[in-house]
């Protein structure tokens, strides 16, 4: 028989806010723990909550961003569980009006663009951070209270492929919409993922598992994959899968029981009387939808049809919102488009990949790529050289003009020193002389060669063609 | 004897330079050291830092600071956050732990130059009608100390009643200020839900829960409610009101209209002073002509003790000679109101409790892991009557529980808002008995507990329903205890209920009275 997967998930992401969602209590990485907190995050006796409007409107948007329907009146609820890191031992969220409904995700799969459906998406408090040292638990409640927004997708997802592109095009929205800086390692990202299989025409879902907390795509790749396989297996060999929550393992490539059906949380959830609803007008939803930043797909169009970049450029520069941003920042100063273009795909690319940094850590700034460019179109220099400051450019920054005379590395199109390289490589070589004018054009490249190595690249190329060609047909 | 003044009184007497402030403070302090061993109605107090307060107020006089509260020595309900006090809700669950902030309420009163003398006993966590689920002391009646002071306020009611504070600022979930007042002969003010901030007020049921003040007279719970009332960003579901100083809450009033919640700083200013809708006048015409006060046939049940209906029914013909007319209304949903509050309020605790957990403050048993710590922590924190709530709590919001309970619950409260909407069609303000009886005796009805639930059916439906309401002495019964007539008001409508009570406190000599110790 066959079988076919069927994929949910919902993906937490922590909203890029200036401080907490239900108090003033800045918002920051990395601060000293425990530091970033006051009575309302700590849950001390007589705090209440007050919403952090901001929130609300990086979830809105997202929303938006995401096509979903903006819920005119939204409620908070508790759901209540024991554990240390949830101060008043219930979290503030919303279980049945959340802010969005409906919505959806489209992402390139093996080249066929699929739309996946969302479910909704509501706002809630984050837990904070426990840290299980030898023989202690230690808890910074710095992060306790912060904005967490979670995005529920249908179950719509048929494989990890799927699972994986969805990701990619969330994450991408996110960071696209300003909503939040989507950074995996400080887990502003994370998904809870919910896997069945059924046989393939078969209409009702089948039995489903959920596989928790997890931040690494490539390790929700891989706890998919097994997880597919290990419930066909199983109903393949007379069994059944139960549902329940299972944990990854990435050392062994496994999932694994966590908690059974029977041992379920009942998170009695009810309405949160500290809370009023949250209403929304549609004059509110006009002015979010007037402020949404443009997203990769209408950047990749715009850098297309606007700046005339082949499609593949487009798709490139895109694909990172970082390296985006520094394209259209460099694009302000220079009409050079396809030269900017080059160099952040090409040299600029391979140096973030060698030096291990981003684009915003390294000293090259948008202004200085522009200049380049436009030394580059100008004929100021060559392309050789062009790679040769974007690399000092990179690493020690500078002005780019004072490099180019400092280090000598300004293209000559000076005729009488081009008039005196040619005649040395004329000279020199004999050969393709010769077969240039026994009618070889392709020869002058070999004698264009030895002038740029006797040059050290500093000659203009098509000068120098020109030059040649002039000497050998006269 | 400065302590057995009111606030009003003092005020006077501060204004005019014939006390001070000191001399106040340890006129109370003598009464606490005469009284209170018999009362038990303190829990801590601030001696040294109370004298502070109270020569900095005489300081601040001295430089031309006024204010009716300048120099007013408050008790405080040990559930309400005051700053480096504790606050441990009479709960061994919170035993050790100092306030890291001032409740909005408390800073408010601090502002206008307060002193918070110390701390009263109460029900553990406000869980209670007699204050005996105390985990630390057994507060008794001023008037006959083998009777039960009321509750959860009951630490709050028998101090002012003892004289052993000034005023009293308490909290009321079920009739907790209302039915304690009664008790214990004092006034007692629940406002409207909304009017004062929560922010600070340890939560027992959010949705139900307000502070409000124990007080010698009508006059003094209004000049506190115009201290602590207002918008507080701190606190959503408190609301924007124009502001009112507390002649104009003791005047008849058709409507505080709402201002804009983006303009909360309008509070504390004088616009409704200005334009000229009020005047002190009206508070010293202890007329009530022109006033509908209904009266509702459901609130007097079956199995009222007797001396209580005739006391408040007599109260009602008083109101009728002081000119108000006195029409029936009914509120027919409100004798589902013990259930409903039963199943709201312990749901809304069984949430608002969990943070009392052991890990960051109070009382911790360790554990091998969280759940046996929480487990241990909380069997040996809370008393058994706060645990019973929890369990119940819980329990109605189970999954598959909650439709049934809490969400019909839900329903059948706005029953009895709808109730009260209607009578207030007909009426300025309801006048109603505030307990079935008398304060009974200690250790009567421990342990029966649902026996003590019935006593709150008067009071529960003024919470359900969001409204005001007012305790006022009415009487006293063969043996010696105070009786209390409870005068409801709508939304808001604080204005209607005080002129009531202050009209007919003016022109009765109850509150007059003083228990003998
Ligand atoms: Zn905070």
């Amino acid at each position: 028989m066959k079988y076919e997967a069927c994929i949910g998930l919902e993906t937490h992401v922590m909203q890029k806010t200036r401080t907490k969602m239900f108090c003033g209590c800045k918002h920051e990485y990395g601060a000293e723990p425990n530091t970033n907190v006051c009575p309302v995050c700590l849950g001390y006796p007589g705090a209440l909550p007050v919403l952090n409007m901001k929130a609300i409107e990086l979830c809105c948007k997202a929303g938006l961003l995401l096509g979903c329907e903006i819920n005119p009146h939204s409620t908070w609820d508790r759901k209540n569980y024991f554990y240390p890191d949830m101060a008043k031992n219930y979290q503030i969220t919303q279980a049945d009006e959340p802010l969005c409904l409906g919505g959806q995700v489209m992402a390139e799969v093996n080249g066929e663009l699929k739309t996946f459906t969302l479910e909704r998406i509501h706002q809630e408090e984050n837990a904070a951070k426990n840290t299980h040292v030898s023989g202690a638990s230690l808890i910074d409640y710095n992060r306790a209270g912060t904005a967490l927004m979670e995005i529920v997708s249908n179950p719509c997802m048929h494989s990890a492929d799927d699972a994986f592109a969805y990701i990619h095009a969330l994450k991408l929205i996110m960071e696209y919409g300003g909503i939040s800086d989507c950074d995996m390692e400080k887990g502003h990202m994370r998904s809870d993922v919910n896997i069945s299989v059924r046989p393939v025409g078969q209409e009702k879902l089948g039995e489903k598992v959920e596989i928790k907390n997890m931040n690494s795509p490539s390790f929700i790749v891989e706890a998919i994959n097994y997880e597919i396989d290990r419930q066909i297996d199983l109903i393949e060999s007379g069994g059944a899968v139960v549902q329940e929550t299972r944990g990854y393992d990435p050392d062994r490539g496994e999932t694994f029981t966590q908690r059974t059906k029977e041992n379920a949380h009942d998170y009695r959830y009810f309405p949160d009387p500290d809370l009023l609803p949250v209403e929304i007008s549609a004059e509110q939803v006009a002015v979010w939808k007037s402020e949404l930043p443009e997203l990769p797909v209408q950047r990749r169009e715009r850098y297309v049809s606007e700046l005339g970049l082949p499609d593949y450029d487009a798709r490139v520069l895109t694909a990172e919102k970082s390296i985006s941003d520094f394209f259209d920042a460099a694009c302000k100063q220079t009409k050079q488009y396809k030269l900017v273009s080059n160099y952040l795909m090409g040299k600029v690319a391979s140096l973030v990949t060698e030096k291990g940094i981003a684009i915003g850590e390294s000293r090259l700034t948008a202004e200085t790529l522009a200049q380049v460019a436009e030394l580059v179109g100008g004929g100021a220099i060559s392309s050789s050289a062009a790679n040769e400051l974007i690399d000092v450019l990179f690493n020690e920054g500078g002005d780019p003009k004072a490099i180019v005379e400092e280090k000598g590395m300004a293209q000559v199109s000076d005729d009488s020193a081009l008039e005196q390289w040619a005649e040395e490589a004329i000279a020199a070589n004999a050969k393709a002389v010769e077969a240039y004018k026994a009618g070889n054009a392709a020869s002058v490249n070999a004698l264009m060669g030895y002038v740029m190595k006797q040059s050290q690249g500093k000659a203009n190329p098509p000068a120098v063609i020109a030059m040649l060609k002039k000497k050998l047909d006269a | 004897m400065l302590n057995t003044k009111t606030i009003s009184e003092l005020s006077d007497l501060l204004e005019r330079g014939e006390c001070t402030s000191v001399e106040i403070v340890n006129d109370v302090l003598a009464s606490i050291d005469s009284r209170d061993g018999v009362i038990n109605a303190y829990l801590t107090l601030d001696r040294e830092a109370a004298l502070e307060q109270a020569k900095s107020a005489d300081v601040a006089r001295a430089a031309g600071k006024t204010g009716p509260l300048l120099g007013i020595p408050l008790a405080v309900k040990d559930l309400l956050n005051v700053k480096g006090q504790p606050c441990t809700c009479s709960s061994k669950i919170l035993e050790g732990y100092i306030s890291p902030y001032d409740a909005t309420a408390i800073a408010k009163l601090r502002e206008a130059g307060a002193i918070f003398m110390g701390r009263v006993n109460m029900d553990e966590f406000a869980m209670g009608s007699s204050t005996e689920s105390s985990a630390f002391k057994k507060t008794r009646n001023p008037w006959n100390t083998d009777h039960v002071p009321g509750g959860s306020s009951g630490g709050s009611a028998a101090c002012v009643a003892a004289d052993e504070a000034v005023a009293a600022l308490g909290s009321d979930t079920g009739g907790s200020i209302r039915q304690p007042a009664a008790f214990c002969g004092c006034v007692g003010l629940k406002p409207t839900y909304g009017m004062i901030s929560r922010y600070g007020l340890t939560a027992f049921a959010s949705s139900l829960d307000q502070i409000g003040p124990i007080t010698k007279t009508v006059k003094d719970s209004a000049i506190l409610l115009e201290a602590m009332a207002g918008h507080d960003e701190m606190d959503s579901t408190s609301l924007s009101l124009n502001p009112m100083t507390a002649v104009q809450l003791m005047t008849r009033n058709e409507a505080l209209t709402e201002i804009p919640i983006s303009d909360p700083k309008e509070y504390p200013s004088d616009t409704n002073k200005q334009n000229g809708m009020f005047s002190s006048e009206l508070i010293d015409d202890h007329s009530l002509k022109g006033m509908k006060l209904g009266l509702p046939k459901e609130y007097f049940v079956e199995g009222m003790d007797p001396e209580v209906e005739q006391a408040v029914r007599d109260a009602v013909a008083h109101c009728k000679e002081l000119g108000a007319e006195i029409v029936d209304v009914s509120l027919p949903h409100s004798k589902y109101a013990i259930a409903v509050y039963y199943i709201i309020a312990t749901a809304e605790a069984s949430a608002n409790l969990a943070r009392f957990d052991g890990i960051r403050y109070g009382l911790r048993l360790d554990g091998k892991d969280p759940a046996e710590l929480y487990g241990k922590t909380r069997a040996a924190g809370f008393g058994s009557e706060v645990k019973r709530r929890i369990i119940l709590g819980t329990y109605v919001l189970s999954s598959g529980y909650y439709d049934a309970y809490y969400l019909r619950a839900q329903k059948v409260r706005t029953l009895i808002r709808n109730d009260f909407v209607e009578a207030f069609k007909q009426c300025d303000a309801i006048l109603a008995p505030v307990t079935p009886t008398p304060a009974y005796k200690i250790g009567e009805k421990t342990n029966d507990p649902l026996k003590m639930y019935l006593d709150d059916i008067l009071t529960t439906p003024v919470n359900l329903a969001g409204i005001c309401g007012l305790s006022v002495p009415c009487g006293f019964s063969k043996a010696g205890l105070p009786i209390g007539l409870q005068i409801i008001g709508d939304s808001f409508k604080e204005g209607n209920i005080l002129k009531v009570g202050h009209a007919y406190e003016q022109t009765t000599e109850w509150h007059k009275q003083k228990p003998e110790l």
